[in-house]
C-alpha cells in the first residue's frame, strides 16, 4: 500500500486521507492498489475487443499472435482503441455543447443591463442573455443580421447552433476562426470537421470490425472528430454559456477543502455543467432557504464545488472550489458535507458507497448519469431554479444529521485569481478603448515572455496528486512561460499558490514577471473549465491575427500538457490541439498505444509534418518541461525572435 | 512595482472626477444648464470627448453624459493583496482622467480662468493644423510635454534648449511643490512661444490636457478618423504623434493619472525622479514609463524610447555634400593627405553595440588630427569605426550598414573613397582640407546620413577615428576577425543547407517583369545582394522587395527547379515567367533585368560559353560587344542561352552546374580573370583542372571566333569533349 504522502502532495488531501483510513473508508488509491497489477495488454492498447471472434491480444514480444482472429495487426488494434477514446472524450464534451445550446434556446428575456448583474431582479426560472456583446458577436458569425431585436437573435443563434450537431456537409462555422493557414492545412487533409454528431459517428463507424485498417487514415479520422469538439461541441459549450450565464471577468476565489464550513450547510456541485450549477448559485443565497438554514441552526449555506462545475461557478461568481478531481470523496470523508449534486462526467461511481458512511445526500441530476439507489432530480433547463432549490433544501433539512464528532474540515484554503478569457486579455491589457493582443505578442516578440504553456487536464492516483501540474507549472513560469490553465489542473496549481498574483514575483523568471508585474496577473491564468480549451484556440488565433508572431497556431512559441490525464476526454483535447498545429505532451502513462511502434512512432514523430503538432510522453514534470521549453524555442528561432530577456 | 503606478493613477483618477464633478455642479448652479462652454477656436468642441465618444458638447447640460461615462471608467484601486488586473483598469483610469480634465479646463474657460498668466492655454485649430504640417514634411519630429520643475534653472534651459536644437517642440507646464518650469524659463529670460519651439500651456497638471487636445484633434484632422472612433483615433496617436510626457519633479497622484492617459494614447512618460517603471510595450511603441536620473542624458532617453527619428537635414561639413560628387577623383596633384591604398594601413569598420554603449552623434577623434602632419607628409594611418545602436539592429545588418560608407564619403566634395575592409584607400583633396575639412567632418557625415537613410534599424550612431599605428594595428586584429567570420557564415552555405532562398524584385522598377532569386550559392546578377544580405534587407523592411521563399522540394534538384520558386516567380513577373532553373544556362535560365555585372553566352561552334564583363568594352568572339550583348538579354524574359550573373556566382559550384560548370567557359577578359584571382583560382583546382584558367582564352590572342575554335583546340579546352550544349 503506497504512503500517504506519496500519494498526493496536497496537505489538505493527505489530512483527510489518514482520516479515511482511519474510518475505514476506501479511496481511489486504495482501488487502485488493488487492481495492481494493471493488464499490460490493456496499456499497450494490445488487446481488441471490437467483436465477438475475440477477445483478440497482439504478443507485444513477438513471440506470440501479431494479428487477431480478423488479422488485424498491433497497428490496426491500438490506433481503432484510441479512436473509440477520441470519439468517447468528443462526444461528451459535444453533448455538454448541445445541452447548453438548447438551454439557450429556451431564452426568452434578454438582460437589460448585462454589466450589472442585479441578481435581484432575475426572473429565478429563466435563462437571459447576460453579455448581450457577445451574442451579437456570434450571431454575426453565423450570417445573422443583428439589427434585429436581442431575443430573436437569440433564437435564431440557438437555431442555428443546435444545427451545428446535425450538419452533414460544409464546414462547422467556428473553424472559421482558425487562422487561414491552418484552414488551408485541414482542407488539404480532409479533416476540416463538418458536423459535430457525424464525426463522433463515422469515426466510430471506422472501428467496427472490418472497416479501417490503415493506422494513419484511422487517426486523421479521428483528428477530424477531435476537432469537432475543440472548434465545435467545446466551442459552443463556453460560448453560449459565456451569452446566457454571463462572461467571465477577473474574480477572486478560494481553495481547497478548507472552504468547507463548520457552521453552515455545505452544498457541493459537482461534474461539469454549469447550467444547473449557475442556479444553485442563486438558490444557495434565496432567503427563505436562507431562514430555514437559521432555523435548522447553520449559520448560513456555503456552496462549493468540484471539478470543472466548480471551475464554471469559479469563473463567473468566484464560489469556492473544495478540489479537483481526486478529492471528490474526500470531501464527503470530512464529513461536513450536507449534498453532493452531481451532473454528468468524471462522477466516480464510488461517491455512493463513500457518501453512504456519511450523512451526506448524493443527489444525481441529469438522466444520463444516474447511480442504483441514489436519489434523483431530474433536471430541466425549463424549471432550472426550482429543482436547484429542491436539492438545496435537502441539503439544509440534512443539516442537523451531521454527526460533529465525525467532522474534520482540513485548514488549508488558498486564495486565487480566476476569470481570464480570450476577451479578457484584451480588456486587461489595454482597457476599454486600447483592448488588444499587442502588449502580449510584442512581450513574446521582445523575449520577455519565452512562450505560452496550456497546462490542463485531470488527476491520476496512478501519479501523487498535483505533484506534477504545480511542479511543471512552476518549472514553466521560472523560464517566463506564461502558462494558461483550465480543468482539474488549474486547482491543482491554484492550492500551491500560483493563480495568486503574488506568484509571480516568487515563482516567475524575470521576464514573465515584469509583464506580471506591469499587468497585474499571475503568472497562471485560469481560463475555465475543460471545456474551456476551447478559450485557448480562439486566443491563440487573436494573437496570429494581431501579427508578428508566424501565419499559422503552429508558429506560436507555445506548447500544451495535460500532466496527471486519465479522462478519454483528455485524449480527443489532446488530438485538437495537435491537429491546430500544437505540440502536446502527456504525463502519467502515455495513450495506450506503445504496442504499435508504427503508431507510435507517428503521434510522436511523423505527425507533426502533416499537422503541425505531435504528442510527446514523458514521466516527470522536469522533463515534461524541458520538451515544451524546447519546442518553444524551436519555434522562437523559426520566428526569428530576440532571446528571451 | 507597477501596482503602486497603478494604485497612484487611479486614486488621481478619482480625484480628477471629484475635482469636475463639483466645478461642473457649481456651474450648473451658477450658470445653468443652457449656458455655452467652449474651447477658443476650434470645431472640435471637446476633442477628447469627441473623438472618443463622438459627442458634441456645446453646453453645461452636455458635459453631464461625459462626467457619467467618465465615472463608469473609473475603476476601484487595486488592493494589496491577491489584487486583480490592473494595467486595463490604470489606462481606462487614465482616459476618465482626461475627460475629466477636459471639462475643468472648459469651464474654466467658461469662468475666463484660462488661459493662464505667459500661458498660449487651449491650442487653436490654425495653430495644430499648422502644427499637422510640419509633422508631416518632417520639420517636428517630435514633441515634449514637459510637467514640473527641473531642480535648477539651468538644468531647466538646457533641457529645452536640447530639445530646440534637435527641432522637438517642446510644451512645457504643470509644476511641482509650487515651482514651474514656466517660471524656470521666464527668470532665464528664455524666449517662449511657438516660433520659439517651447510652448508654455499652463501651470497645473490639469491644464497638461492642452498638448493633449491637440494630438487627438490631430488625429481627426489629419487621420481623417471618424469622431467616436476611439480605438482608431488613439492608434493613430500612438502611431503618428511623436509626442511623450517628460516629468521634472516628484510625480503626484494628478501626474500619475494624467500620464496613464498619455500613455493610453502611446505616449511613454519619462521622469527624472525614483520612479516604479513599466517597460513592457505594446500600448506605447516601447517602454511605458522610465526614469533617467541623469539631466544630461535624459532627451536623448526621450528620444530613444518614443522611437523618434532625428533626420539631420543640413550636414555641418565645410564642403559641399551630394550624390553629384560621387565619382570624383583626387589625383595626386591635388592631394592633401591619404589613407590606406598603398600608403597607409587603414580600415573601416563598422559594429552592432547596446545602446548604452553609444552616444548618438559623438565622434571622437583618437590620436593626431590631419592638420598635425608635418611638412610634406601626406598620409597617416586610420582605423575607421563606426558603432550603431538599434532596437532593430542586427548583427547580419552590420556589413550592409558599412558598406555604405563608400558612398556616404563619396558624396562630400574632395574625398574620394575606394574598396571597402582593410582595403580601403580614402583621399582627401587640398582645396576641401583648406576649406576646414577635418577627421571629425567624416563622422559627422557618416552619422547623418546613417540616420538619414537607415533611420528604420539605426538609433543612434557614434564614430571614433584612430589615427595612431598602434591603435589602428590592434583594432585591425578585432576588425579582422569580425571580417572573417562575415566570410565564414556565408562560405561554408550551400543551397542544400538552408530551406529558403530570397527574391529580388528591386528593378521591377524598369524591368517589370524581372525577378531575381538569390540562393547562398548564387548571388544577384547585379552582384550587390548576396543571400545574407537579401535575408538582411527582409528583416529590415519586412515587404520589401526581399521576399523569402521556402524552397520545399526539389523538381529537379540537377537544374535547380523548385515548385515552391516557380510559384513565387509565376506570380510576381507579372505571370510571364512559369519556371526558372537556378542552375541552369539551357534550361529555363533566369531572366536578366539590366544590372548584371556579366553576360553568360552560349558559343555553339565550340560547345561552350563565354563570359564578359560590364569593364570590358572591347570585342568579344560572338561578334558582340557587352554593351550589343545587353541589349537583348535584358528587360526581365527568359532567353536560353544567355545569362546575366554577378561575377562572383563564376566562382561558385553552382555556377550553370547543369551544362557543365566552369568548364564550359572557354572566353573571358583578362580583367575579369584577374579581378576574381583567388578564388577563380582555387574553383579549377576544385574541378581538377588546374591548368583550366590557361586554357580559357581572353581578348589578348582571342576576340573572333576563328580564333577561338584554333586556340581551343591547341589548349585542349575540356568544352570540346564534354556533352553537346545545345
Amino acid at each position: 500500500m503506497s504512503l500517504i504522502k506519496e500519494r498526493s502532495i496536497d496537505r489538505a488531501t493527505q489530512e483527510t486521507l489518514k482520516k479515511a483510513k482511519k474510518e475505514n473508508i476506501p479511496t481511489c488509491w486504495d482501488r487502485l492498489d488493488a487492481q495492481q497489477p494493471q493488464c499490460g495488454f490493456g496499456l499497450l492498447g494490445l488487446c481488441c475487443t471490437v467483436c465477438n471472434m475475440g477477445p483478440c491480444r497482439i504478443d507485444p514480444f513477438g513471440e506470440g499472435a501479431a494479428a487477431g482472429v480478423c488479422g488485424a495487426n498491433a497497428d490496426t488494434i491500438a490506433a481503432r482503441n484510441l479512436a473509440r477514446k477520441i470519439a468517447t472524450g468528443a462526444s461528451a464534451h459535444s453533448d455538454h455543447g448541445r445541452d447548453v445550446a438548447h438551454a439557450a434556446s429556451l431564452v426568452t428575456k434578454v438582460h437589460s443591463h448585462p454589466e450589472s448583474h442585479p441578481e435581484g431582479h432575475r426572473h429565478h426560472h429563466d435563462y437571459e442573455i447576460l453579455d448581450i456583446g457577445k451574442l451579437k458577436l456570434l450571431a454575426a458569425e453565423f450570417g445573422i443580421d443583428t439589427a434585429k431585436p436581442e431575443e430573436q437573435i437569440a433564437r435564431e443563434l440557438s437555431k442555428k447552433l443546435l444545427e451545428e450537431f446535425g450538419r452533414q456537409e460544409g464546414e462547422l462555422v467556428f473553424t472559421k476562426r482558425a487562422p487561414l493557414k491552418r484552414r488551408e492545412i485541414w482542407k488539404k487533409l480532409g479533416i476540416t470537421p463538418r458536423g459535430i454528431d457525424r464525426e463522433v459517428v463515422e469515426l466510430l463507424h471506422t472501428t467496427t470490425m472490418g472497416v479501417d485498417n490503415d493506422y494513419k487514415n484511422i487517426i486523421a479520422t479521428g483528428m477530424r472528430c477531435a476537432l469537432s469538439d475543440g472548434w465545435g461541441g467545446s466551442m459552443i459549450a463556453t460560448d453560449v454559456q459565456d451569452v446566457i450565464l454571463g462572461s467571465p471577468e477577473p474574480v477572486r476565489g478560494k481553495v481547497n477543502l478548507g472552504v468547507l464550513k463548520e457552521d453552515q450547510v455545505n452544498i457541493v456541485v459537482h461534474g461539469h455543467e454549469p447550467i444547473l450549477s449557475e442556479m444553485a448559485v442563486k438558490a444557495s443565497r434565496d432567503p427563505e432557504l436562507l431562514k430555514l438554514a437559521k432555523d435548522k441552526g447553520a449559520e448560513g449555506i456555503n456552496l462549493a464545488g468540484i471539478c470543472c462545475t466548480a471551475n464554471e461557478v469559479l469563473m463567473r461568481h468566484g464560489i469556492a472550489v473544495a478540489g479537483n478531481f481526486l478529492q471528490q470523496e474526500l470531501a464527503i470523508v470530512t464529513g461536513a458535507v450536507e449534498v453532493m449534486m452531481v451532473d454528468v462526467q468524471c462522477i466516480m461511481p464510488a461517491l455512493h458507497e463513500v457518501a453512504a458512511c456519511f450523512h451526506t445526500k448524493l443527489i444525481t441530476t441529469n438522466s444520463k448519469a444516474r447511480f442504483p439507489g441514489v436519489s434523483h432530480v431530474e433536471f430541466t433547463p425549463e424549471k432550472a431554479y426550482e429543482t436547484a432549490k429542491q436539492i438545496i433544501r435537502v441539503g439544509v433539512e440534512n443539516f442537523s444529521n451531521r454527526k460533529k464528532d465525525r467532522v474534520n474540515i482540513p485548514k488549508e484554503e488558498m486564495d486565487l485569481v480566476a476569470g481570464f478569457t480570450k476577451e479578457v486579455v484584451a480588456q486587461m491589457l489595454g482597457g476599454k478603448y486600447r483592448g488588444t493582443y499587442r502588449p502580449l505578442n510584442e512581450a513574446i516578440i521582445s523575449g520577455r515572455i519565452r512562450g505560452l504553456a496550456g497546462v490542463v487536464g485531470c488527476n491520476n492516483p496512478k501519479q501523487t496528486h498535483d505533484f506534477a501540474h504545480t511542479e511543471l507549472v512552476k518549472e514553466l513560469i521560472k523560464k517566463d512561460v506564461l502558462v494558461l490553465q483550465t480543468g482539474c489542473s488549474a486547482i491543482a496549481c491554484a492550492k500551491q499558490g500560483l493563480l495568486l498574483p503574488e506568484a509571480a514575483a516568487q515563482y516567475a523568471g524575470n521576464g514573465l514577471r515584469e509583464i506580471c508585474d506591469a499587468v497585474g496577473i499571475p503568472p497562471v491564468l485560469h481560463l475555465g473549465s475543460c471545456v474551456d480549451n476551447s478559450r485557448i484556440l480562439t486566443a491563440a488565433s487573436h494573437i496570429i491575427s494581431e501579427g508578428g508572431l508566424g501565419e499559422d497556431l503552429s508558429d506560436i512559441p507555445a506548447a500544451g500538457c495535460a500532466p496527471e490525464w486519465m479522462s478519454e476526454k483528455a485524449i480527443t483535447i489532446g488530438f485538437y490541439f495537435v491537429a491546430s498545429g500544437v505540440y502536446t505532451v502527456f504525463g502519467a502513462s502515455p495513450f495506450a498505444v506503445l504496442g504499435s511502434k508504427n503508431l507510435t512512432h507517428y503521434l510522436t514523430h511523423d505527425i507533426e509534418e502533416i499537422v503541425g503538432g505531435r504528442f510527446d510522453f514523458a514521466d516527470t514534470p522536469v522533463k515534461m518541461a524541458e520538451l515544451m521549453i524546447a519546442h518553444i524555442d524551436k519555434k522562437r528561432k523559426a520566428l526569428n525572435l530576440k532571446p528571451v530577456i | 512595482m507597477s501596482k503602486l503606478v497603478a494604485q497612484a493613477g487611479i486614486r488621481g483618477a478619482h480625484a480628477v472626477y471629484k475635482q469636475a464633478h463639483e466645478f461642473f455642479q457649481k456651474a450648473l448652479q451658477e450658470k445653468g444648464p443652457s449656458y455655452k462652454v467652449a474651447f477658443p477656436e476650434t470645431a472640435f468642441y471637446f476633442p477628447m470627448a469627441n473623438a472618443m465618444l463622438g459627442v458634441k458638447v456645446e453646453t453645461i447640460h452636455d458635459i453631464e453624459p461625459v462626467l457619467k461615462h467618465a465615472s463608469e471608467l473609473l475603476p476601484e484601486i487595486p488592493s494589496e493583496k491577491v489584487w486583480l488586473p490592473y494595467l486595463g483598469d490604470t489606462l481606462n483610469a487614465g482616459m476618465a482622467t482626461l475627460f475629466c480634465e477636459e471639462i475643468i479646463t472648459a469651464l474654466r474657460y467658461a469662468y475666463g480662468q484660462e488661459p493662464q498668466k505667459d500661458c498660449v492655454g487651449f491650442f487653436s485649430d490654425t495653430v495644430m493644423r499648422s502644427l499637422g504640417i510640419q509633422l508631416v514634411d518632417g520639420r517636428l519630429p517630435g514633441f515634449a510635454a514637459i510637467l514640473g520643475a527641473a531642480p535648477d534653472n539651468k538644468t531647466a534651459v538646457s533641457i529645452v534648449r536640447e530639445l530646440q536644437s534637435r527641432n522637438i517642440l517642446a510644451f512645457v507646464g504643470s509644476s511641482v511643490k509650487g515651482r514651474s518650469i514656466i517660471d524656470q524659463l521666464v527668470e532665464e529670460n528664455v524666449q517662449m512661444g511657438w516660433d520659439n519651439y517651447i510652448v508654455p500651456y499652463g501651470r497645473d497638471t490639469v491644464s497638461g490636457i492642452f498638448p493633449l487636445n491637440w494630438a487627438i484633434s490631430s488625429a481627426l484632422t489629419f487621420g481623417g478618423l471618424k469622431a467616436g472612433d476611439a480605438q482608431k483615433c488613439l492608434l493613430y496617436t500612438k502611431e503618428r504623434v511623436f509626442a511623450f510626457g517628460l516629468v521634472l519633479g516628484e510625480l503626484d497622484d494628478i501626474k500619475y493619472a494624467t500620464g496613464a492617459g498619455a500613455i493610453a494614447m502611446g505616449f511613454p512618460i519619462i521622469a527624472d525622479t525614483d520612479i516604479p517603471e513599466i517597460k513592457p510595450s505594446g500600448i506605447t511603441a516601447y517602454e511605458a514609463l522610465v526614469k533617467e536620473l541623469d539631466h544630461k542624458k535624459i532627451v536623448s532617453r526621450c528620444i530613444e524610447v518614443r522611437g523618434i527619428k532625428v533626420k539631420v537635414s543640413n550636414i555641418p561639413i565645410p564642403v559641399p555634400y551630394a550624390a553629384a560628387f560621387e565619382g570624383e577623383r583626387v589625383r595626386k596633384e591635388h592631394l592633401s593627405v591619404e589613407f590606406g591604398g598603398k600608403s597607409s594601413l587603414a580600415f573601416e569598420y563598422l559594429s552592432m553595440r547596446p545602446s548604452d554603449e553609444v552616444e548618438d552623434g559623438n565622434v571622437e577623434i583618437i590620436g593626431p588630427d590631419i592638420d598635425a602632419l608635418k611638412n610634406g607628409e601626406k598620409s597617416m594611418p586610420l582605423a575607421l569605426i563606426v558603432e550603431v545602436a538599434g532596437r532593430k539592429m542586427q548583427k547580419d545588418f552590420e556589413p550592409i550598414l558599412e558598406r555604405q560608407i563608400h558612398r556616404f564619403m563619396n558624396y562630400a566634395m574632395g574625398i574620394m573613397h575606394v574598396g571597402q575592409r582593410n582595403m580601403i584607400w580614402i583621399r582627401i583633396s587640398t582645396d576641401t582640407f583648406a576649406k576646414g575639412f577635418r577627421l571629425k567632418h567624416i563622422g559627422v557625415l557618416l552619422h547623418a546620413m546613417l540616420h538619414q537613410e537607415y533611420s528604420a534599424i539605426a538609433d543612434k550612431v557614434q564614430v571614433k577615428i584612430y589615427t595612431r599605428e598602434e591603435d589602428v594595428k590592434k583594432l585591425l586584429e578585432q576588425a579582422k576577425n569580425a571580417y572573417d567570420e562575415r566570410d565564414e557564415r556565408l562560405s561554408g552555405m550551400t543551397d542544400e543547407s538552408v530551406d529558403t532562398f530570397y527574391s529580388c524584385t528591386l528593378c521591377q522598377s524598369f524591368a517589370p517583369n524581372h525577378i531575381c532569386i538569390i540562393s547562398p550559392e548564387r548571388l544577384g546578377l547585379c552582384g550587390a545582394y548576396s543571400w545574407l544580405d537579401g535575408k538582411a534587407s527582409h528583416e529590415i523592411n519586412r515587404t520589401g522587395p526581399n521576399q523569402p521563399i521556402v524552397t520545399g522540394a526539389a523538381l529537379d534538384s540537377k537544374m535547380g527547379v523548385w515548385k515552391n520558386i516557380n510559384d513565387f516567380v509565376y506570380q510576381n513577373s507579372n505571370k510571364s515567367i512559369e519556371r526558372v532553373s537556378m542552375y541552369s544556362l539551357m534550361d529555363s535560365p533566369q531572366s536578366s533585368c539590366g544590372c548584371f555585372e556579366c553576360i553568360v553566352a552560349i558559343i555553339p561552334e565550340v560547345n561552350g560559353v563565354m563570359v564578359v564583363n560590364r569593364d570590358y568594352a572591347g570585342m568579344t568572339p560572338s561578334g558582340m560587344t557587352f554593351t550589343t550583348l545587353a541589349g537583348s538579354v535584358g528587360g526581365g524574359v527568359q532567353i536560353p542561352g544567355f545569362l546575366g550573373v554577378g561575377k562572383l556566382y563564376l566562382t561558385s559550384k553552382k555556377f550553370i552546374s547543369a551544362e557543365g560548370g566552369l568548364k564550359r567557359v572557354v572566353w573571358m577578359p583578362t580583367s575579369l580573370k584577374e579581378e576574381l584571382g583567388e578564388k577563380l583560382k582555387k574553383r579549377v583546382e576544385e574541378v581538377n583542372d588546374p591548368g583550366l584558367l590557361d586554357k580559357i582564352a581572353d581578348e589578348s590572342s582571342v576576340t573572333t571566333l576563328e580564333e577561338l575554335t584554333e586556340y581551343l583546340s591547341k589548349a585542349n579546352h575540356p568544352a570540346l569533349t564534354m556533352d553537346p550544349i545545345m
